[in-house]
């Protein structure tokens, strides 16, 4: 059991570091946008995903609805649940429902993206030693970056705007350079998100909710038009 | 409106879609079209929130375009998250020290 934990957290290291990055940003935003260190570590505590937490700073900045918040969130990272559907099947039998309650929490990504390529199946020792430095990474990395922010120059803040945007490119671009259908939804999502952006009266839509519309648009076309073939696993990543 | 409530509905909606579905069901999604969308919706979403937001995350537009190239070119060639997202700052700033 203790193996398995230490087996976990050696797995996570890599993880932690990149989150610790990609936090530190979401901090100084956070602060940006005139929320506190504490409320930004909470965030950060309590959600445990990137563009979710992005979004969601949108949807409390613009002081949108709490049903715009749901909303967000739920198309934002519908991708999760895809994600523990698959990893139910990897845990080790006998898993009960209040460790597989624990393991849902720290479901990212990232960590999925490692959990999945273990080559036993996985127990919950390995699972929460996996989620260790992660959590920690991204927790202190938000803290550290709204406790910065004031103290960073201007040039530094402005150059530290497209992180994340970075980030994304990096998961995004090589997936659809060997999937034409990805490639496609791709591009989709992303004249949607242009003429939402910059068309008049469509501008004008809250950019929380006009992410959803653009994301079940070229989503639900790509479904339709480009469904995936029965034997693949589902998921895209 | 107070913002722990927002917080609070965030967090409770991101662990609620993940703790559900680990939970309840013990079986796979089997509607194709379902599937489909779901394996569509990581591109998509993290599509539409970059772009063009990317575009106005800096102090000029240019040194935007100069950093989200950066990071398009070095993903095509596969580099880590961590690498993409620290050269297209980099490049953000470099550019903006000419500009002015």
């Amino acid at each position: 059991m203790r193996r398995n934990y230490l087996r976990g957290v050696r797995h996570g290291i890599p993880i932690g570091i990149g989150y610790f990055s990609v936090s530190f940003t979401f901090g100084i935003l956070a602060l940006k946008y005139g929320l506190s260190v504490f409320q930004a570590g909470l965030i950060s505590l309590t959600n445990v995903t990137s563009a979710g937490q992005f979004a969601g700073l949108t949807v409390i900045v613009t002081g949108a609805t709490l049903l715009e918040m749901v909303l967000t969130q739920l198309v934002i990272n519908s991708r999760y649940a895809l994600m523990s559907l698959a990893l139910g099947q990897k845990l080790a039998p006998g898993t009960n429902t209040f460790c597989r309650c624990v393991i849902a929490f720290s479901n990212t990504d990232e960590i999925f993206a490692v959990a999945m390529s273990s080559p036993v199946p996985l127990t919950t020792s390995y699972m929460l030693g996996l989620s260790t430095i992660p959590i920690l990474g991204w927790v202190s990395g938000t803290i550290c970056g709204a406790v910065a922010s004031s103290l960073l120059p201007a040039n530094v803040q402005s150059a530290l705007g497209v992180a994340l945007y970075g980030m994304f490119i990096a998961i995004v671009v090589p997936q659809t350079e060997s999937n034409r259908k990805l490639l496609f939804v791709t591009i989709l999502a992303l004249i949607f998100s242009s003429i939402f952006y910059w068309l008049p009266v469509l501008k004008d839509i809250s950019t929380g909710l006009a992410i959803v519309i653009c994301t079940v648009l070229a989503a639900g076309i790509g479904a339709i038009f480009f469904p995936v073939p029965e034997s693949e696993g589902g998921s895209a990543s | 409106m107070n913002i722990y409530i927002y917080i609070a509905v965030m967090a409770g909606v991101t662990y609620l879609i993940r703790m559900l579905p680990l939970t309840l069901f013990q079986k796979n999604i089997t509607n194709r079209f379902l599937r489909s969308f779901l394996a569509y919706v990581p591109c998509a979403c993290l599509t539409a929130m970059t772009f063009p937001a990317i575009l106005y995350a800096t102090k000029s537009p240019i040194s935007a375009i100069a950093g989200f190239a950066v990071a398009v070119l070095l993903a095509l060639k596969k580099r880590g998250l961590v690498t993409v997202a620290f050269c297209s700052c980099l490049t953000v700033f470099l550019v903006e020290l000419f500009l002015r």
